[in-house]
């Protein structure tokens, strides 16, 4: 969206801030080890934005730094903001920003293994005193049937089934924006489209915005309607999903569909793109 | 065999209570990983407070019973926040020997305010006596067992049903799972020492209305170790088990004993041998959980 409009005439319909904005942020762990160099992204209401990037580029410090799970590691966030329906949220712990409506589903699903299907679905309701919490238990039921079926404990459960538990956990707490930190991983090909697909549904029948973090650059584009790409702790490009696509650097590292190249010779790294201030 | 079948049942209700406090002590270990030498105090202080309520200010029980409780929980939220909280990320052998510190800081601060006598509760109950398999057992017995049946199923109650409940659990499988879900660790953490030592008033002044209150009450502190050990230090019912366990030992110690060994003091060396071989062949405890692990 074009920032520097005309402020000329009568009100124009101002564009929506987006839901999230997180803006130029540095977080550093253990105070000295700097992961995060000057961070922007922002997620307008109503989408999925996929936050893509190699190992190690800082993609799940930034979903961690976004929904406050930084302190177990011992990193902070030392510097820039993060808005979240205009109101700055860095700083607050992890079960104040559970409670403004971000839900972190994170990497490997992190089920409680020790507990029942259901004990792990009352849990994501844990911030929710209203009454609904029984007709949600249902709705994640509907649409994962293979959960309800299973009445054992989470641990014993498939891969799969653990992601599905996982994301129907963030759906009891009724979130305003999820985090999805790998949902592909370590799930087969036939999975990752099952899980993909419900993403994309739960993105439009509840209306729910995802920031995805993904390995799996394809799908995750295919799902998405913005990406961005990270390379050592910095935003380097970012545009439409189909502009990324469509991007000739994207595909040689990160689609890896090119088939003419054959040889290294002529391999590039991104360069940093400033895009703040 | 009529002094057997009686140590017995004093095994069991004995061990009933040391089930009580192990589980308490594991309460506090599982929810924020500190081992907690000071839990036996927390049976001390609470049945002193009681005792102070009941005889200096003449409270009828029922009031300075409920007094003491939520005098004990705020005490042990206190000395969480206080104490314990700053402690949070240095090493365990810190953070224990600040709990022995708490041991015999409050066990001297007892003896100070109470001098060192023990003292009988007001009687409560008339004395009377019930028949169990042909031997008069005292009510008083009876009472302190019903009271630690009913805290076992209230504490099933709490971790399967409530959210609170649900919420610690969260919090001993992993903190930041659980923040992750909106629970605040904190707050967990100062509710686990509430309530564990909450629970061990109720104990504390179960075994005061039994024996009186003295100085002798934080030596439940120490059996609880080896009960929860043998239970495995992670099991809330592994506490429950081994509370038991230690309790039918003693006292079948006591009888082979006095009838035929004639060693002396068995009864209290027991429990640690018995803990000792017990680790040898299961080093996490009988209940104590190995991770549940996909491969």
């Amino acid at each position: 969206m074009e920032q520097r409009a005309t402020d000329a005439g009568p009100p124009a319909p101002q564009p929506a801030p987006p839901l999230l904005q997180v803006n130029n942020i540095e977080v550093v762990y253990n105070d000295i080890i700097l992961v995060l160099r000057g961070l922007s992204l922002s997620v307008p209401k109503g989408e999925i934005v996929a936050l893509l990037g190699a190992n190690g580029a800082g993609k799940s410090t930034t979903l961690k730094a976004i929904s406050g799970l930084l302190w177990g590691e011992d990193g902070a966030v030392t510097r820039g903001e993060i808005l979240f329906e205009g109101e700055r949220i860095n700083g607050l712990a992890g079960d104040k920003i559970v409670r403004r409506g971000i839900f972190q589903v994170m990497e490997g699903r992190r089920i409680i293994a020790d507990m029942t299907c259901l004990e792990n679905l009352k849990l994501g309701a844990f911030t929710r005193r209203d009454r609904g919490v029984r007709r949600d238990i249902e709705m994640v039921y509907d649409y994962f049937p293979r959960l309800k079926e299973r009445t054992g404990l989470a641990g014993y459960l498939s891969g799969g089934e653990q992601q599905m538990l996982a994301i129907g956990r963030a759906l009891m707490a009724r979130p305003k924006l999820i985090l999805m930190d790998e949902p592909s991983m370590g799930l087969s090909p036939l999975l990752v489209k099952e899980v993909f697909g419900i993403i994309r549904k739960l993105n439009r029948d509840l209306g729910i915005t995802i920031l995805l973090v993904e390995q799996n650059a394809r799908m995750a584009l295919q799902a998405a309607s913005h990406g961005y790409i990270m390379e050592q702790g910095k935003i380097v490009l970012d545009g439409t999903a189909s502009e990324l696509i469509g991007n000739e650097d994207v595909k040689e590292f990160y689609l890896g569909g090119s088939e003419e190249r054959r040889s290294f010779k002529n391999l590039k790294s991104f360069r940093r793109r400033k895009r703040w201030l | 065999m009529n002094l057997f079948i009686q140590l017995m049942i004093n095994g069991l209700i004995v061990g009933a209570l040391y089930g009580v406090v192990a589980m308490c002590f594991v309460l506090i270990y599982k929810a924020s990983q500190v081992v907690n030498f000071a839990q036996g105090e927390f049976l001390l202080i609470g049945a002193w407070v009681c005792w102070w309520l009941l005889t200096k200010q003449h409270l009828p029980f029922i009031w300075g019973f409920l007094i003491s409780l939520a005098f004990m929980t705020l005490f042990g939220v206190l000395i969480q926040i206080v104490v314990l909280r700053p402690l949070i990320g240095e090493p365990v052998i810190s953070v224990i020997m600040v709990t022995v510190g708490l041991s015999i800081f409050f066990q001297a601060l007892m003896k100070w305010m109470f001098g060192v006598f023990a003292q009988p509760f007001p009687k409560i109950f008339a004395v009377t006596s019930v028949n169990i398999l042909g031997l008069p057992v005292q009510s008083v017995y009876v009472m302190s067992l019903g009271v630690s049946l009913l805290i076992m199923l209230g504490f099933g109650y709490f971790f399967k049903f409530t959210r609170m409940g649900l919420a610690m659990r969260a919090t001993a499988y992993n903190q930041t799972v659980a923040a992750s879900l909106g629970i605040s660790v904190k707050q967990v953490f100062a509710l686990a020492w509430g309530i564990s030592a909450m629970v061990s008033t109720v104990a504390g002044v179960v075994v005061g209305v039994v024996n009186g209150v003295s100085s002798g009450l934080s030596g439940y502190g120490l059996k609880v170790f080896p009960a929860s050990i043998l239970g495995g230090l992670d099991s809330i019912i592994g506490g429950l088990v081994g509370g038991i366990l230690v309790g039918l030992m003693e006292n079948l110690a006591n009888f082979f004993d006095s009838q035929y060994l004639h060693w002396g003091n068995l009864y209290d060396v027991v429990p640690y041998y018995v803990m000792i071989v017990i680790l040898m062949v299961k080093p996490y405890g009988l209940f104590g959980t190995e991770d549940i692990e996909r491969v």
